[in-house]
């Protein structure tokens, strides 16, 4: 790639000082990306420009809110009445939540079935892993921050959860409160914490960029870009064609924000946190809901750890599993296109974390979908067995066992054959 | 484009049923009502909301506070600058401490919160039989189903209890209310107001118009809201459409 030549002067001047003109230049409009990208590939820029305006709409909500325990909740109603378009500001960032999470959901999912993960992209879905952790995190303190019952009762459950650590539980819980329950003193380091990490996401997501243009967009056939004919510069193409996708995005966002915008809420977080009054059910909110099921699914004590302390586990391995899955999964194949009986088990892993998210939902007693003599805890634990055996057994052993179908000798090809079905 | 036309319709029929299917059920399921203000073009009937106020004051405001009405808010359910001055001088509100140190009252103004009929959650509990009323701000958002559970509740009392139902003393039975047990007696009986528009107030039109109220001070942005987000919407599918087609143009030379 040869560096590009500047004709203005003023351009020239800075780039050939602090080449960040032509930094921008490698990164953003002649970064060769594979021509067949499908609409799956839009999810990651979509991510990144939510962030953006959750940032910026988060930075003048603080102007308007006040982290006090006693002022919280009625500072977020002084943003929804009285603030000149502040409940446009806080409708934009509490559903952004929700849609950052489905656009990293399905940006995380698309990367598991075309094996995004694989060598050479480990490092890259790293990042992304971490990006997502640091994401929870955030998400979970910003629903603190309005001090309504679910912020206040949620909160309680999931710090409660580091307790489950033996010896050093008790302690760390106290530590993490900066007290002996939740009070001001957690609402205000939640808070600070809350304004940082989207920061650090951003750091991280710079980093995920980085790492993505060093090894180069993986795409539907899972081969590598081989020849200067499968790719395209990314401007033109690609610009447009995610704006296009950003455009049907903002419909569906902004529905939500302007005709429906406590659709993804729950109603107790209109009531003031009130430490003696426990609501009927707490429930996290949806994004987490999965994790949820995970953790209540375990029930019982095994190997001297205690049931909490083994949900506890359970959860966090949840994640971290994806960590080693580029290790995990022994195919030669990239794509899921090519590999007709995984294509199967993939559906069903999504299937499964729908379960899990429906028994997140419910009380564990309640019948699951419905049906007497299956309880919502029972399906949980089968969903949460499932969810590592596909991991844990299914990805190592279908991708020795698995004949794929013939790849494409190389990316134009299989455009070109119509083979790709994009 | 098809199949990514397919792919959005799944995904957000997935979503939302699961969504739905996800929600915390408990308690009955409310009557659904055909509110002024649902749908993507719904807004408020001021008249409606003016004597649910009627309703509010003279008789919710009796036990129930509302923190976040100010008497300036009054405007949004169509009242007039004097209308507003004159409703708030009805109320005495306390203020100070003056110049000698001080607490004094004096008439409301339209800047003043609506006052509290009791100082402070224990003395409404002590005086309703150990039962805080809540404030109903945001009554009509934190309740799952909003208006229509307000609507269901103020009209779901029964004089006697089911058989086999042992009532808590000074509870009364509610077929809405979750665990049917309510503190609060049945507020509205009908005629319990003279509506100044002549509206005939029946229970059923005042429980109506109670809750019509009580949705407004929830979500008193709800008619701006709507008319922006008409706006964006038209916008943005009009732009939308146009990158679609520059999309096309684009890429019309890319075998993909």
């Amino acid at each position: 790639m040869s560096a590009p030549v500047w004709n203005n002067k003023v351009v020239k001047w800075v780039d050939d000082r602090l080449p960040i003109i032509s930094m921008v230049h490698h990164a953003a409009y002649e970064y060769p990306t594979p021509k067949n990208l499908s609409y799956m590939w839009n999810f990651g820029s979509l991510a990144g420009f939510i962030l953006v305006t959750m940032i910026l709409s988060g930075i003048f909500l603080v102007m308007n809110y006040t982290p006090h325990a006693d002022m919280a909740f009625d500072s977020v109603e002084r943003i929804m009445r009285d603030v000149n378009y502040g409940w446009l500001l806080r409708y934009l960032h509490v559903n952004g939540a929700s849609m950052f999470f489905i656009c990293v959901y399905i940006h995380i999912f698309r990367g598991l079935y075309y094996g995004s993960y694989k060598a050479p992209r480990e490092v890259l879905w790293w990042i992304g892993i971490l990006i997502l952790l640091a994401m929870m995190a955030t998400a979970f303190m910003g629903y603190v921050l309005p001090w309504g019952q679910m912020s206040f009762w949620g909160a309680t459950v999931i710090t409660n959860l580091f307790s489950a650590f033996p010896v050093i539980g008790d302690p760390l819980v106290t530590w993490l409160w900066g007290g002996f329950s939740i009070g001001n003193p957690t609402l205000n380091r939640f808070f600070s914490l809350h304004y940082l990490l989207p920061f650090v996401i951003l750091g991280l997501v710079v980093l995920h960029v980085w790492a993505l243009h060093a090894v180069r967009s993986n795409n539907p056939t899972g081969v590598e870009i081989k020849t200067p004919q499968d790719s395209i510069p990314f401007h033109p193409y690609y610009t447009i064609k995610d704006l296009f996708g950003m455009g049907v995005f903002l419909i569906i966002y902004l529905y939500f924000v302007f005709f429906a915008p406590n659709f993804f809420g729950e109603p107790d977080n209109y009531i003031m946190a009130n430490p003696l009054s426990t609501p009927a059910h707490i429930v996290p909110e949806w994004y987490f809901l999965p994790f949820y099921a995970i953790l209540r699914s375990i029930d019982f004590s095994f190997l001297g750890m205690p049931a909490k302390l083994l949900g506890v586990l359970a959860m966090f391995a949840a994640i971290i599993v994806l960590f080693v899955i580029p290790w995990l999964d022994t195919s030669k194949v990239r794509s899921s296109r090519f590999r007709p009986v995984y294509k199967w088990f993939f559906v069903l892993l999504i299937i499964d974390c729908f379960v899990l998210g429906y028994c997140g939902a419910k009380s564990p007693a309640d019948p699951f979908m419905g049906l007497q003599g299956l309880q919502v805890i029972t399906m949980g634990q089968l969903a949460t067995l499932y969810y590592f055996l596909h991991f844990l057994v299914i990805m190592p052993v279908v991708g020795k066992m698995e004949r794929p179908k013939p790849l494409p000798a190389s990316i134009s090809e299989s455009v070109l054959k119509g083979g790709a079905n994009a | 484009m098809r199949k990514f036309a397919l792919t959005a319709i799944a995904a957000a029929f997935a979503l939302t049923a699961f969504a739905n299917a996800s929600k915390a059920s408990e308690g009955v399921v409310p009557p659904e009502m055909d509110w002024s203000w649902k749908g993507l073009f719904g807004t408020y009937d001021r008249a409606q909301l003016q004597r649910g106020f009627q309703v509010f004051k003279n008789v919710c405001a009796s036990c129930h506070s509302m923190r976040y009405l100010a008497f300036r808010n009054l405007e949004g359910i169509g009242f007039n600058d004097d209308q507003v001055k004159a409703i708030a001088a009805e109320y005495d509100i306390e203020d100070g401490p003056n110049d000698d140190g001080e607490m004094f009252t004096r008439s409301g103004k339209p800047a003043d919160h609506f006052p509290s009929p009791f100082p402070n959650a224990k003395a409404a509990a002590a005086a309703n039989g150990g039962a805080t009323p809540p404030d109903l701000s945001l009554m009509a958002k934190a309740r799952a189903h909003g208006p229509d559970y307000i609507h269901a509740l103020l009209t779901g009392y029964e004089e006697e209890a089911p058989a086999g139902v042992e009532m808590a003393e000074g509870k009364h039975y509610n077929h809405y209310f979750p665990g049917h047990q309510i503190s609060m007696p049945p507020p509205l009986y009908g005629d319990d107001v003279e509506y100044t528009d002549g509206t005939e107030a029946s229970i059923d039109q005042e429980v109506q118009d109670v809750t019509a109220f009580l949705n407004w001070i929830a979500e008193p942005e709800l008619e701006a809201r709507k008319a922006m987000g008409m706006k964006v919407l038209l916008f943005l599918l009009v732009l939308t459409a146009m990158l679609y087609a520059v999309k096309r143009k684009i890429w019309a030379k890319i075998e993909h």
